[in-house]
């Protein structure tokens, strides 16, 4: 049973990891437009490409 | 790119959103400037889909100098950061060129606090989640080892458990808490004072019994409760907030600039809560009063159809009043602002509003009914508990658990979820149909209407005429002379006639009508009287005679068209037990037209703003709970008299704002929203009624001292999830 030294601190830390997720995401305004949100990954940015020095192969 | 190309497609390219221009006003005054870096946030009405938000944003990310443009699909704002030299009305032209409308938008610090408010409620209860996740991995040891778990070990485990609860009860339950207190303070109560004893009784026990080495705590079950209460007040708060923000939304319309004349002759465009009595104005052709004005130089013809839902435009000169909400069709005019203090409509009718208002705050809501049912209920239960327990011969300690216990499980959860998922669904479900709920009680007051009172112009009708004659080739001569005209007969023929070219030498008289030469020939297109025609009274709303230097005078008569669903409404909604009534201020002759049409028998003409709100009066001294449907600014008293009101999208914004309700996409909207509504209540009696028989199995449970950690546990989250999955139900089906 010891171990349950180890595994409950390391249960708690991921769920803290979890929750530092969480406040991060909410802080950085994510979850202010989720309707837009769900639109945009949708967006075709084929816009024409920009001249310049250097082009991926 | 394929927005650009094809020029003609305005407005959502899913079709979402009639597409519209508002007006472009001046917006400068609303641009906000740092470090050379230009920022605007624009309301933009009609964006409703991944199209809409790439068609703006590429747009305007087009404009030379633009860094950034990003638009908020979810409530419509446009935040816009450039450099150089490019104008915000560019900007916002650019935008009303694709189809959308848009206002200048400012901060409202208010809103800024709601947002505050739902974004703390956001994080304590993702800190519950977080602290619930981990007592119950440690709690499914302890219940799963019941009997071969050590007594250290499990005193090991609630310890931990009592170490994550004690900071998360306090930060998250800071916001129970503290209302509780402050309502105690008062000598009141409100449904979190049996919150927050559950909350700090199971706490004390647990902590109690852990000391003490007992077999039962409730971290987990105090967890519970402070989470899904948590999950409930976050939903009431983002309605809330929502609503609050559509109602700044409409407030934002409001945002036009307005052009005032200096004393040195300049005109410089300012916000209109910068205009003082006296102050000279300016107002172009095509733009509409946003203040009243007592005109001083000029003469127009002002379309009212917003102030009084008169249908025809009238003439004003000299020393007339012109009330806000008017537009200006054909001549600049200037005027002196009067106070909006002094005896003016919008004055008037802001007391009506005001009057509306306290009205509707006295409207108690099912889920007051149901905590000043329930709190004295669970405390008297409890308490009762307690004694019995004692009179039996139980031990003060057996019998406070079972006090606590009864407690946390006669749970305020499903209570308190209740109605705010109900109402989170029905707004959601009715937004998606073009319907803007504008606070989450209405649904109630919506559910109990039985008599339905509509405005008849921009309402019932499109609010613009349309040529109802047939015409050969006078048509294509008479659209010549009419497409340079903004009045709303000439729009008309304009429309029935389509493109095609202009006349020359064109002059316009206000009120009159419209002269200029085509082909060598002098035409006249205007009123009866100033082409020299005896005025022939008929059934018309309106008509326009053209006449020319040789021929006989041609006449074109003019109807104001029903809305095309208005029939398909009205039908229904009388064989569901409505009963309708149309409250028009246009002439009786015209309101009796559309009544006959829809055969509706109860009818009004030429009632003013204030006749409008008293026959509301009376009709609710009649029992009645009456729905106001409107749009002008006559109606807005009407409307927030009313037990409940809608205003179409493109209703007067004072009148938006004063209705529960903004509907895009017609009449039918009605029927969609009054069917939501009584499904809406329906759903909310449910979860009630399902929160009630719950407690009766659980008290009686509690109350014999069987309640266990886990069966509170169990009980708890069943109750919550079937309330708000009957909730859920509401997005499925339609009426």
């Amino acid at each position: 049973m010891n171990i349950i030294v180890y595994l409950i601190p390391v249960a708690i830390g991921l769920g803290l990891l979890g929750l530092v997720g969480f406040l991060w995401s909410v802080l950085s305004n994510q979850y202010d437009d989720l309707d837009g949100a769900a639109h945009r990954i949708l967006i075709d940015e084929d816009a024409p490409l920009k001249a310049g020095p250097k082009v991926s192969e | 790119m394929t927005a650009f190309t094809s020029p003609v497609e305005t407005g959502c390219p899913s079709g979402l959103a009639p597409p519209s221009r508002a007006v472009t006003a001046d917006f400068s005054p609303f641009v906000r400037k740092k470090n050379g870096l230009n920022t605007l946030t624009l309301s933009v009405r009609g964006a409703k889909c991944g199209g809409c938000l790439s068609k703006i944003e590429m747009a305007v990310s087009a404009q030379p100098g633009v860094q950034q443009a990003r638009l908020n699909l979810s409530n419509g704002k446009l935040f816009v950061a450039w450099t150089g030299e490019t104008t915000a009305e560019e900007i916002a032209g650019r935008v009303s060129g694709l189809g959308y409308g848009v206002s200048a938008f400012s901060e409202d610090t208010s809103a800024n606090a709601a947002k505050s408010e739902e974004r703390g409620l956001l994080i304590s209860m993702g800190v519950a989640a977080f602290a619930l996740a981990n007592i119950m991995l440690l709690s499914v040891s302890v219940w799963g080892g019941h009997g071969e778990m050590g007594e250290a070990t499990r005193n090991v485990l609630h310890g931990i458990s009592g170490l994550i609860a004690f900071p998360v009860l306090i930060f998250s339950g800071r916001h129970f808490f503290q209302s509780a207190y402050a309502v105690l303070k008062h000598g009141q109560t409100n449904m979190d004072v049996p919150i927050s004893l559950a909350l700090i009784l199971a706490f004390g026990v647990s902590i109690w019994e852990t000391m003490t080495g007992g077999q039962h705590a409730y971290f987990d079950a105090s967890v519970m409760l402070l989470f899904f209460l948590l999950i409930g007040r976050f939903l009431d708060a983002r309605l809330r907030r929502q609503a609050h923000a559509a109602a700044h939304d409409l407030a934002a319309l409001q945002n036009r600039s307005i052009n005032r004349l200096s004393t040195s002759g300049r005109v410089e465009a300012v916000r209109a809560e910068q205009i003082e009595t006296g102050d000279m104005i300016m107002l172009a052709a095509g733009e509409r009063a946003v203040i009243d004005l007592k005109i001083t130089k000029g003469e127009s013809g002002i379309d009212e159809s917003l102030v009084t839902g008169e249908s025809l435009p009238r003439t004003v000169g000299v020393g007339e009043t012109l009330y806000a909400g008017s537009l200006n069709l054909d001549h600049p005019i200037q005027g002196e602002a009067l106070s909006a203090a002094s005896d003016s409509l919008l004055s008037q009718i802001a007391d009506m509003l005001e009057a509306g208002e306290q009205k509707r705050a006295r409207y108690r809501q099912i889920a007051d009914k149901a905590v000043t049912l329930y709190v004295p209920f669970v405390h008297t239960t409890a308490a009762l508990a307690f004694l019995a327990w004692l009179m039996i011969g139980a031990s003060v300690h057996q019998a406070i658990l079972v006090a606590v216990s009864t407690l946390i499980i006669t749970c305020p959860c499903a209570l308190a979820l209740a109605a705010p998922v109900a109402q989170v669904v029905a707004s959601g479900h009715l937004f998606k149909r073009g319907v803007f709920l504008r606070s989450g009680d209405a649904l109630e007051r919506l559910a109990e209407i039985d008599h339905v009172v509509l405005d008849k112009t921009g309402t019932l009708t499109l609010g613009t005429p349309r040529l109802s004659s047939e015409h050969g080739s006078e048509l294509a001569q008479a659209a010549q002379l009419a497409r340079a005209s903004r009045h709303p007969l000439s729009r008309a023929i304009v429309d029935a006639a389509g493109a095609g070219p202009i006349a020359e030498q064109i002059t316009e008289h206000a009120g009159l009508g419209v002269e200029g030469w085509i082909d060598g020939e002098r035409f006249r297109l205007g009123s009866a009287e100033w082409v020299g025609q005896p005025e022939t009274p008929d059934t018309h709303m309106a008509s326009l005679w053209l006449v020319g230097e040789q021929g006989a005078p041609i006449s074109f008569k003019f109807e104001d068209q029903l809305q095309s669903d208005a029939r398909d409404t009205i039908d229904p909604l009388k064989q569901q037990g409505f009963s309708i009534e149309i409250l028009s201020g246009d002439t009786p002759e015209a309101v009796a037209r559309v009544a006959e049409r829809l055969s509706i028998e109860t009818w009004h003409g030429r009632v003013t703003p204030t006749g409008k709100a008293d026959r509301l009066a009376a009709l609710q001294e009649e029992g009645k709970k009456v729905l106001m449907v409107g749009d002008g600014l006559n109606d807005a008293g009407a409307l927030a008299l009313a037990h409940a009101s809608l205003a179409p999208g493109g209703a007067m914004d004072v009148s938006q704002s004063a209705s529960d309700a903004v509907y895009s996409g017609g009449l039918s909207a009605i029927r969609t929203v009054l069917g939501v509504a009584k499904r809406t209540k329906w759903v909310m009696l449910q979860n009630f009624g399902l929160a009630a028989a719950y407690n009766c199995i659980a008290v009686p449970i509690a109350v014999t001292g069987h309640v266990t950690p886990l069966i509170a546990a169990i009980a708890m989250s069943a109750s919550s999830l079937i309330v708000t999955l009957n909730a859920l139900r509401l997005n499925r089906g339609t009426p």
